[in-house]
């Protein structure tokens, strides 16, 4: 192999596979080494530089980054967890101090200064880009249908999971510095806003509305006592919808259904199902979700198909399914599929939970806006510029349902583009990502980061109790971690950030390095192709997505030192053992521009401890 | 040295032996030595040719003398048996516990000031009694732990680190073993693990005296310019006579061996070496030759690597001295010690 371009930030990037995995990129190692030190206030700052409500994502962040972190590949007494990164989002934000006046200001001088920008809809990605834009002196006005600020998080995600509080908190956090909100403002027709308001730039932020409808006998004649699950969430949220029947029929498995369930349980329904149509590989609700549905003694039953609704005297009593039998292979996969018979579970209501969908009724079809085939616009996936110039999607409406994280990502994107297209420059040559390297060494075997392996396995979360909980709708149900407990999950991260730098022509191949290192990542042999030097590695080679790092020829042998990343704990043993200093542990900084790098601001700078 | 112990988490792809153990269950404790001594990467060898062995950690005894290279056996094999003697006599308390117990395997730890200055005279009659044991001499050419000062396997005109010459002759621990009766004489390079494992796992499973030299670089007082024992020195004078593969008794040699240029020799245990001749003319079963190819090399300025002589017939000291197959351990107490009215009739035939 050729030897590994490290300058690439990519390459180094891709080592933290926490920060890697987050759509926005935050500095996780970061906020968890200042939540170590207990400063909260800039753990709570240095997430929110990323991913704009750490108070709201500490609690329901469908968090791609646990799956990926790699404390969860390791095997210690048995098999490791992931670091609870989520949790710790929550202690920084439980925490902190007043930040407010931490933020930055609104610079009317700034190069946004005379620019009007508009949002549809007030969910998270709306709100990223007037975040992101404020600062540079844009005038941003959202317009919102509904008569509060918030979109999904507030309207369906449930307030036992995320209370009204830290949402009003940290929308209040952007909204307060100069945002118009407008709320009860639905825009009803796309073209009078791009033709007669008057906006330098727009950003469609309306999200997937509407909730996918289930066509089979008995759906019409029922519909007094079946239900859409996000409609009905948005219903509960504001009041309009304050009990249900006592036997619940839960149909689909997805997020939205354990939120459906739960909700129901806390309404007055004492016997929910939530009925799958595939085995439990198959679900699509997160693990946790279904943990925590399942600890409320909601019953998951798989392999049922909905057939039709029972009605006795036109009124609904219950819904036939047929029994499903599938045939799965070696990999996972639905070889065959069979219906065994029919089975009918008597109900009072039912809530569909079967997925979501764009709508997009308020947007005329001649205003070059392109639609595919699906009726979705078609959106740049890198600018999120639609095919009319100024236009910009994201969130929900841009590719369809995601999450919370994804749609401020998308924010803070749109947000490069819209300040771009307002300045006149192209949206497609973007700033590039950029990085900083600083050694960790302190002193002899000393580092600035706790560098030793700490064996302790992952802590619950304390929630309030199963009767508890139920006495209110807004009780929220995570009590989020101790300080004290929190100091024992911070120690379990591996800080990924601090790389292992290598510098060949130091290397006398003495092999310290190699015999010390706990997981066997580190081989010195002769160079070869990728294929070929992943079979001859100290240790086996498991997991082909994560890089090996392959220097140039070793001053002595020519042989090479190649290091398989998957698995380092970044413990710095290697760079302890070297006697040359051809390892070092080095502090990386990902510099991931925002609309205000791009204007020039520079980027703030990490602290190593 | 580091502060901090080695954390006990693992690769979860590591191979499992025989036994169903990792090659992290024959590692010792975090070593003291300065980073980047090559005592270090014999640990390593020793650590990884056990495991392969598949012996349980506890079939070993490890001994060792005094120096840097008498620290390391604290550092491999963790679970095994260990004794640490004083300066040089680790050969008499090995021959003492093999005499006791036939059943483990012996690895002595010993380096070329503990071998060859101060325990020269018990070094010599552990090869003479042929004792069923590994010995490795960790050779840096220094008393390493000490502070460097020129060991007797120093070469004439190696520079120590603040400029002196060496003037007096070294000794070289093959030409010793050769002379004085072991039966398996190698030698090797800390810094080249391929050649180092599979010479421990044939030592090992040797009967008799299996001596290995291994140059083991000092980083701190003996890896500079115009040493002799430096790394990049030995990297460029480093020549392979012979190159022995290690093939367990459960493997069928592989075809790759050409006949003629590989010479397959059994061992007690059914395992083999396989020796491939680099050098066409080199016979590793002739001992006579041996030494004058030894001498021949040494005087071209090469350091000549790899087995060196192995005679598998020669009797090792329980053959020699007609001793119990049973170690002493597993022999009844009254067998073992007869009582008074034996002990009388003993005397009565002496008198
Ligand atoms: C039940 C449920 C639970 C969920 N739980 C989680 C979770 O735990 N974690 C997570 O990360 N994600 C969760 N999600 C997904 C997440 O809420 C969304 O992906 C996210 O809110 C999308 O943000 P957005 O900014 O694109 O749009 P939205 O949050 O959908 O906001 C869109 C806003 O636009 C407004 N609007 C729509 N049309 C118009 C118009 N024409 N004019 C004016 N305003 C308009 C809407 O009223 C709404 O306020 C959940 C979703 C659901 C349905
Ligand atoms: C009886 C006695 N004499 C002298 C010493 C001092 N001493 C300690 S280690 C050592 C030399 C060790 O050299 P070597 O065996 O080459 O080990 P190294 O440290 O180089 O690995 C000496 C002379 C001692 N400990 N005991
Ligand atoms: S161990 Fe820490 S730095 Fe590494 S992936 Fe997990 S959370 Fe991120
Ligand atoms: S920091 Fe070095 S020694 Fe520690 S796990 Fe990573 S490569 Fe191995
Ligand atoms: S410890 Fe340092 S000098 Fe020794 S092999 Fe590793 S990188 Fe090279
Ligand atoms: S002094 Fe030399 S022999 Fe002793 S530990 Fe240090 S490097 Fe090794
Ligand atoms: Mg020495």
């Amino acid at each position: 192999m050729r030897p590994t371009d490290t300058s690439d930030p990519q390459y180094y990037h891709k080592v933290v596979d926490c920060q890697w995995g987050c759509p926005a990129h935050t500095d996780v190692p970061g906020y968890i080494r200042l939540i170590a030190q207990a400063k909260f206030t800039d753990a709570y700052m240095l997430n929110r530089q990323s991913n704009v409500f750490p108070g709201i994502l500490g609690r329901v962040c469908d968090r791609p980054c646990e799956p990926a972190c790699r404390r969860g590949r390791l095997e210690a007494d048995g098999e490791e967890e992931p670091v609870a990164i989520c949790r710790l989002k929550r202690v920084a934000a439980d925490n902190r101090d007043e930040v407010r006046h931490l933020l930055k200001q609104p610079d009317k001088s700034g190069p946004g200064r005379g620019k009007k920008i508009a949002c549809v809809g007030a969910g998270p990605a709306s709100l990223t880009v007037a975040n992101d834009l404020l600062p540079l002196g844009y005038d941003i006005t959202i317009f919102e249908a509904l008569n509060v600020g918030g979109g999904l998080m507030r309207s369906n995600i449930p307030s036992f999971r995320l209370p009204v509080e830290v949402i009003n908190d940290e929308i209040g956090m952007i909204v307060e510095r100069g945002v118009t909100l407008k709320c009860n403002h639905p825009i009803n027709s796309m073209k009078s806003l791009l033709e007669d308001e008057g906006f330098d730039a727009v950003f469609v932020g309306t999200g997937a509305p509407k909730g996918k409808n289930l066509s089979i006998p008995g759906r019409e004649e029922a519909r007094a006592n079946i239900h859409i699950g996000i409609e009905w969430l948005e219903s509960v949220a504001f009041d309009h919808i304050e009990k249900i029947g006592k036997n619940v029929l839960i149909i689909g498995v997805g997020n939205t259904a354990m939120d459906c369930c739960r909700t129901s349980l806390r309404l007055g329904a004492d016997n929910v199902k939530v009925m799958a149509r595939k085995p439990r590989a198959f679900f699509k609700a997160s693990a946790w979700e279904l943990d925590d549905a399942e600890e409320e003694n909601v019953e998951i039953i798989i392999n049922r198909s909905p057939k039709a609704f029972v009605l006795e005297d036109g009124k609904l009593v219950g819904m036939t399914f047929e029994e499903m039998e599938y045939d799965v292979d070696a990999e996972g996969n639905i070889t065959d599929t069979r219906v065994a018979g029919d089975v009918t579970y008597p109900c009072d209501d039912v809530i569909l939970a079967i997925g979501q969908d764009n709508a997009f009724p308020w947007i005329e079809r001649d205003l070059g806006i392109e639609f595919d085939k699906w009726e979705v616009p078609v959106v740049d996936k890198v600018s999120y510029e639609s095919t009319r110039p100024g236009l910009f999607f994201g969130g929900d409406a841009a590719f369809g349902p995601l999450n919370i994280i994804w749609a401020v990502e998308h924010g803070h994107q749109a947000g490069i583009s819209i300040h771009k297209y307002c300045q006149g420059e192209s949206v497609s040559e973007r700033m590039p990502k950029g990085m900083t390297l600083e050694s960790a060494k302190m002193g002899i075997h000393e580092w600035s980061y706790s560098n030793d392996y700490d064996d302790a396995d992952r802590l619950l979360v304390p929630h309030v109790g199963l009767k508890d909980r139920f006495k209110k709708l807004n009780i929220e149900v995570e009590l989020g971690f101790t300080a004290e407990q929190a100091a024992e999950e911070v120690e379990r991260c591996l800080n990924c950030d601090i790389q292992t730098v290598f510098t060949e022509k130091l290397c006398i191949e003495c092999d310290a390095c190699i015999d010390v290192c706990p997981v066997d990542c580190l081989t010195i042999t002769t160079n070869g192709d990728e294929a070929d030097l992943r079979g001859r590695l100290s240790a086996p080679a498991i997991n082909p997505e994560e890089d090996l790092l392959v220097s140039d020829s070793l001053p002595q042998t020519g042989r090479v030192m190649v290091k398989d990343e998957d698995l380092c704990v970044h413990c710095g043993l290697c760079a302890e053992r070297c006697p040359t200093a051809a390892w070092d542990m080095q502090k990386f900084t990902l510099e991931k521009p925002h609309a205000v790098n791009e204007a020039g601001a520079p980027f703030q700078k990490q602290e190593v401890a | 040295m580091s502060f901090m112990k080695k954390p006990t988490v693992r690769h979860p792809g590591l191979p499992r032996n025989d036994l169903g153990l990792t090659v992290r269950d024959y590692e010792g404790g975090m070593s003291t030595l300065c980073a980047g001594c090559g005592h270090d990467a014999i640990t390593g060898a020793i650590v990884q040719a056990a495991h392969e062995l598949s012996i349980p950690p506890h079939g070993f005894a490890k001994l060792s003398g005094i120096g840097c290279s008498s620290k390391t056996p604290a550092y491999f094999l963790g679970a095994s048996h260990g004794f640490n003697s004083c300066h040089g006599r680790m050969p008499s308390v090995a021959t003492g516990a093999n005499a006791a117990n036939r059943d483990l395997h012996y690895i002595g730890v010993s380096g070329d000031g503990d071998s060859l200055s101060i325990g020269f005279g018990q070094f010599a009659h552990a090869m003479r009694r042929n004792v069923n044991m590994l010995y490795l001499v960790e050779n840096n050419g220094v008393y390493g732990l000490t502070k460097g000062q020129f060991s007797a396997s120093a070469d004439i005109g190696s520079t120590a680190k603040k400029g002196e010459e060496n003037l007096q002759p070294p000794i070289d621990p093959c030409q010793a073993a050769l002379t004085l009766g072991a039966s398996f004489v190698a030698r090797s390079f800390s810094g080249d693990k391929e050649q180092l494992v599979p010479l421990l796992k044939a030592g090992l499973q040797h009967r008799g005296f299996g001596m290995i030299d291994i140059i083991s670089p000092c980083v701190t007082f003996n890896d500079h310019e115009g040493s002799t024992k430096s790394y990049s020195y030995s990297r460029q004078h480093f020549h392979k006579a012979i190159s022995a593969d290690f093939v367990p008794p459960s493997e069928t040699i592989k075809a790759q061996y050409s006949e003629g240029a590989s010479m397959p020799i059994e061992l007690h245990d059914g395992s083999k070496i396989i020796l491939r001749k680099v050098d066409g003319a080199y016979d590793p079963t002739d001992k006579a030759a041996a030494a004058i190819y030894l001498r021949e090399r040494q005087s071209a300025g090469e350091i000549t690597t790899g087995l060196l002589y192995i005679n598998e017939a020669q009797q090792e000291m329980h053959d020699l001295a007609g001793s119990s197959d049973t170690p002493m351990n597993q022999i009844p107490y009254e067998r073992l010690n007869p009582g008074s009215d034996m002990l009388k009739k003993i005397q009565s035939r002496m008198r």
